[in-house]
């Protein structure tokens, strides 16, 4: 388990915090999705959570962040590898930019963690089957579109096979066909007793993937409940947050007197 | 270097006959490794020349130009400084066009230089090309919005001038967000990792190092002791 207990977390030179009194707790095999409008503190959620702020960035935390009950305050960053990762939505630098192919993209991860080769070999295998793209293994990473760049960073970061995955943005850069890929990549990590953060302004990929949501606004969080709590909620577009395709249809449809209820049926 | 310790044109001239051009011949590269040495000798070849020919101090002047008397001592000089330095930017071409960059790094680490290094290493050869394709769509998109970087080569200039700033920008902001990305996948771990990949090192590749190494050695030691024999 994670958990975020009373976080407030400034970015180094900034007087006002990003975020504040962030409390945010994520169980074994569950996906939480975060929403909200741009700039209301997901990724730096993203970071404290991943442990990056303020070990690798620098500013000022205040709170906890703990996983499995240990406190994480002081570790270096590369003890956290196979407890927590984060991927960001610029694919293009999620890459390392020095390997001459997908694979080995992929296994980098592993390779660090200083594995066996047997081993590395296996979790990379593993990740690029997890997101069925086996056929890019010997691909050059520079050569992949946007969409392949993002599948391949996420396979690079379940390639570690870590208790927790946090995701800012997955999806950004992706089709509807790699959208619905990664969410069921995600599923089946879940599955596994993967824990996931999932920061999505897709909100039909969280509605049917999330057993739970955040909302943030201004650095906190200010709603939270289950995904049909949430999307529900008439306050969302006040969050900037565009409610799924479900929730807009059906109130569509009672807008002209029609009950969603038997029509979507 | 071994070019430089042999000196005269026979040293020079046997390591390029002996060594350089067969190696070149198996590696099917010779046209473009001549072409690649010329390119990179000319501009230190000309400086050479001029500086060797017309300062150099001797009795046969072959003609003078105002004060500067072209020299036979001093063509000789020159001759004999331009078969080493292409000697030099052949064996450097010829690394160059057969060695993968990526391989000569990874069989670095696996050498016993440090992870780290080896990706510091490794991430600067990759940059430039990065760089390139990164300065040819901000130029892409510069030009899109008005800038002229065709015409003179006043224009061109002056169209480079807004390339800078995004392009370095751009890198900088990338060097930081990947490396958050290298981070989180335990690249600051410290010990040593197994590597996936091994160079091929036949037995035959191994004796032509020592072999090389040995050379090298032993021609210092005759230039220092003063033992080694006068070559034309």
């Amino acid at each position: 388990m994670l958990e975020l207990s009373g976080v407030t977390y400034r970015y180094a030179g900034y007087a006002k915090p990003a975020i504040h009194d962030v409390n945010l707790r994520l169980a074994d095999g569950e996906i939480l999705g975060l929403v909200g409008a741009n700039e209301a503190g997901k990724s730096t959620i993203c970071l404290v959570a991943s442990g990056l702020a303020p070990a690798s960035i620098g500013g000022g935390l205040s709170g906890t962040l703990t996983i499995d009950g240990e406190a994480m305050a002081g570790r270096p960053v590369h003890e956290l590898a196979e407890r927590v990762v984060v991927g960001f939505q610029n694919s293009a630098t999620q890459l390392s930019g020095v390997a001459r192919s997908v694979f080995e993209e992929v296994a980098i991860g592993p390779m660090n963690l200083g594995l066996e080769v047997p081993e590395i070999l296996a979790r990379a295998h593993a990740a690029l089957r997890t997101l069925r793209i086996e056929d890019l293994a010997e691909r050059a990473p520079n050569r992949l579109s946007g969409g392949q760049s993002q599948l391949v960073a996420i396979a690079s970061l379940i390639a570690m096979r870590p208790r927790h995955i946090i995701l800012d943005e997955p999806t950004a850069q992706l089709d509807p066909e790699g959208t619905r890929l990664v969410g069921e990549a995600l599923r089946a990590l879940a599955g596994t007793g993967t824990a996931l953060l999932v920061v999505e302004h897709k909100t039909d990929l969280l509605d049917g993937l999330c057993g739970r949501i955040a909302v943030v606004a201004d650095g906190a969080i200010v709603r939270e409940g289950t995904a049909s709590d949430i999307f529900d909620d008439p306050r969302l577009a006040d969050w900037g947050v565009e409610a799924p395709a479900r929730v807009r249809l059906g109130r569509a449809l009672a807008g002209r007197g029609l009950d969603p209820a038997v029509v979507l049926a | 270097m071994g070019a430089f310790v042999i000196g005269g044109y026979l040293g020079p001239l046997l390591i390029i006959g002996l060594v350089i051009v067969p190696s070149t011949l198996i590696a099917g590269t010779l046209g473009r490794l001549v072409r690649v040495s010329f390119l990179l000798t000319l501009p230190v070849a000309i400086s050479v020349v001029l500086v060797s020919v017309f300062t150099r101090a001797g009795t046969h002047v072959l003609f003078a130009i105002g004060p500067f008397d072209a020299t036979m001592e001093g063509v000789d000089f020159a001759g004999q400084i331009l078969v080493r330095l292409f000697a030099i930017s052949l064996a450097i071409g010829l690394f160059g066009l057969t060695t993968d960059p990526n391989a000569l790094v990874y069989d670095l680490e696996r050498r016993g230089v440090s992870p780290r290094f080896a990706f510091v290493a490794n991430a600067t050869l990759q940059a430039v090309p990065t760089m390139v394709e990164r300065a040819g769509v901000i130029q892409a998109a510069q030009r899109a919005r008005g800038l002229d970087t065709e015409g003179s080569l006043r224009a061109r200039l002056r169209g480079v001038m807004p390339l800078v700033g995004p392009v370095i920008l751009s890198s900088l902001t990338e060097v930081e967000e990947r490396s958050l990305a290298l981070e989180v996948r335990a690249f600051s771990r410290p010990g040593r990792r197994n590597l996936l990949w091994a160079a091929p090192d036949r037995p035959i590749e191994r004796v032509a190092r020592w072999a090389m190494v040995l050379a090298f050695v032993s021609v210092v030691a005759l230039r220092v002791t003063g033992n080694f024999p006068d070559l034309v």
